[in-house]
């Protein structure tokens, strides 16, 4: 069996944790090769080399390919499809832009998210937020599927697979990029961060936000929101953790004012330590903390920062 | 300028979701049933571009089981012109799977011929996310996703995207396929003045067949479970308490 996976390259650089993690998911499938697809993608598949249990790296550098489009990314996967039976990626914003056009080009049905493998034509998917966990086999020749990236532990470095260029990729004609709005940040990224400090409508404000950045940076952390944080503009929605934003599993995820919404939890539950901070000791989310601490988020975050 | 919006009826999403028993499915008898709320976005930007005066006609499109009809009946009235009811299954545990409903909507796109399709960039029930791109696929159209704002500009769509990290703004041709994210806008109730009026709007009823399309899944459900618990952990007393326990576990 063969495995094509689509490597997250953002403007030339290989989002080195995703793709990693895709890889251990995908390497249980067959021989992998990673597909580096941008206007300047060599770099990236330099690194993407090094990733344990990469066969082969396919690298497409083309101005069509530059920012994600993708109408001339899926072109390219489809136009390289023949050689393997599982096309996957880490489960990104573009993954999940892409996949979808991939897999009705080769008349095959989307597996989204998956969180685990059980054979080649098997796999497991949370659906309904997380609520329910549904095992589905698929019937399709070729498989398209996104991994969710909390779900696999990165693959190790050390690895020096062969490079190959691959040419072929064409401009759609369908789009173009005018922006991007990236928020610059020196903080660890949502999805990879070791440590996560999120905080809800608790929290009450978007200047007092600031006391959850503060305790965030004492700890190197990233920074996370409920969906109420962010729907009440406290928080961008990038930050949003949960069903609808992204699903992080950190070693410590510290949630501060959150109630634990089934929304919210679908995307923190699988954290290792859980600690909340809530004022009212009837909220969900003590069900799910390892650690709860019914406080004043106000008194007990800046003592917090002061004793850590 | 014809706006063409797919629909779809999904467990309400305060409804507390049961796994059944058997392992079979999620258990959807007798429970609240609702438009997904990611296509009332998809419903409601269609109305606003209609206010604007940049769209015509709005028609909201449900494929399913027949009592998708309530929520086209929604969707008519939050102010959609007419509705087509596709019915692909009899049972409502049945899930017709984005690549037969993208299969049915491109017939409905080749006889409707409408400028842009928007949609909900997901259903909160499979949480598949992928009907918006694969229609735009089978049509060979352009695609803008995850979209939290949109302009019409000539035969041009400015789409801003939420995505990983931040923002990205593309111009893509129409006709398109638009997929709608949550802070696109916040959709209407509907009044009951309109949902009175929504009962006489026009709802063709058509069948999976009247398209020739083949709806039997490509993925089939071997079980469904319960997500894994987490164990109960403790209640602490303090921050000092809290600390130390963080620390003890090597956690900080």
């Amino acid at each position: 069996m063969a495995v094509l996976l689509l490597a997250e390259v953002n403007n030339g650089e290989l989002a080195m944790d995703a793709t990693a993690k895709a890889v251990t998911a995908a390497k249980t499938l067959g021989d992998v090769t990673v597909l580096c697809a941008g206007a300047s993608a060599a770099d990236a598949a330099k690194e993407a080399a090094t990733i344990d249990g990469v066969a082969k790296v396919l690298v497409a550098e083309d101005e069509a390919l530059g920012h994600r489009l993708a109408e001339s990314t899926a072109d390219l996967i489809v136009s390289l499809a023949g050689d393997y039976d599982h096309i996957v990626a880490p489960a990104t914003t573009d993954a999940k832009n892409v996949l979808p056009r991939v897999a009705a080009l080769l008349d095959a049905m989307m597996l989204t998210d998956v969180s685990g493998v059980v054979d080649a034509d098997t796999f497991e998917r949370p659906v309904y937020a997380g609520n329910a966990i549904q095992t589905v086999k698929s019937s399709d020749a070729k498989k398209v599927i996104s991994f969710r990236t909390a779900s696999f532990d990165a693959a190790g470095t050390g690895n020096s697979a062969t490079v190959e260029t691959t040419n072929g990729a064409k401009a759609s004609g369908l789009s173009e990029w005018v922006e991007d709005k990236v928020a610059e940040s020196d903080r660890p990224e949502l999805t990879s961060a070791g440590v996560v400090v999120s905080g809800g409508r608790g929290v009450g404000s978007e200047d007092d936000f600031a006391l959850i950045e503060k305790l965030a940076d004492k700890l190197g952390a990233a920074v996370g929101a409920s969906r109420a944080a962010v729907d009440s503009g406290f928080a961008p929605n990038d930050w949003q953790v949960g069903q609808t934003g992204k699903v992080v599993a950190p070693d410590l995820y510290i949630a501060v004012g959150i109630s634990g919404a089934i929304q919210h939890l679908a995307g923190m539950k699988d954290s290792k330590i859980i600690v909340a901070i809530n004022k009212d000791e009837e909220a969900p989310i003590f069900q799910v903390a390892d650690y709860g601490l019914v406080a004043d988020l106000f008194d007990a975050v800046p003592e917090l920062i002061e004793k850590l | 300028m014809k706006v063409l919006v797919p629909v779809k009826r999904v467990i309400d999403y305060n409804v507390k979701v049961r796994v059944k028993a058997d392992g079979s499915g999620v258990d959807l008898a007798n429970v609240k049933m609702s438009m997904n709320p990611f296509d009332e976005i998809a419903v409601e930007e269609a109305i606003r571009l209609k206010e604007k005066g940049v769209v015509e006609e709005v028609v909201a499109v449900s494929i399913g089981v027949k009592q998708a009809q309530e929520t086209l009946r929604t969707a008519l009235a939050m102010g959609a012109d007419r509705a087509i009811l596709v019915v692909a299954a009899d049972d409502v545990h049945q899930d017709i799977e984005p690549l037969s409903v993208a299969k049915i909507l491109a017939k409905i796109v080749e006889e409707e011929q409408p400028g842009l399709v928007i949609c909900g960039k997901q259903a909160i029930d499979n949480d598949m996310n992928a009907t918006g791109q694969m229609l735009s696929a089978l049509m060979g159209w352009s695609q803008a996703t995850f979209a939290s704002e949109l302009d019409i500009d000539g035969d041009k769509a400015v789409v801003t995207r939420e995505v990983d990290g931040g923002l990205q703004t593309i111009k893509v041709s129409m006709p398109t396929v638009v997929t709608v994210d949550l802070r696109l806008n916040e959709p209407r109730y509907a009044t009951l003045p309109n949902i009175m009026k929504a009962k006489k709007k026009p709802l063709d009823e058509k069948t999976a067949e009247d398209y020739g399309v083949d709806v039997s899944p490509r993925l089939t459900i071997v079980k469904t479970s319960e997500p894994p618990e987490r164990a109960a952990g403790e209640m602490v007393g303090s921050v000092d308490e809290l600390v130390s326990k963080l620390k003890e576990k090597g956690a900080v």
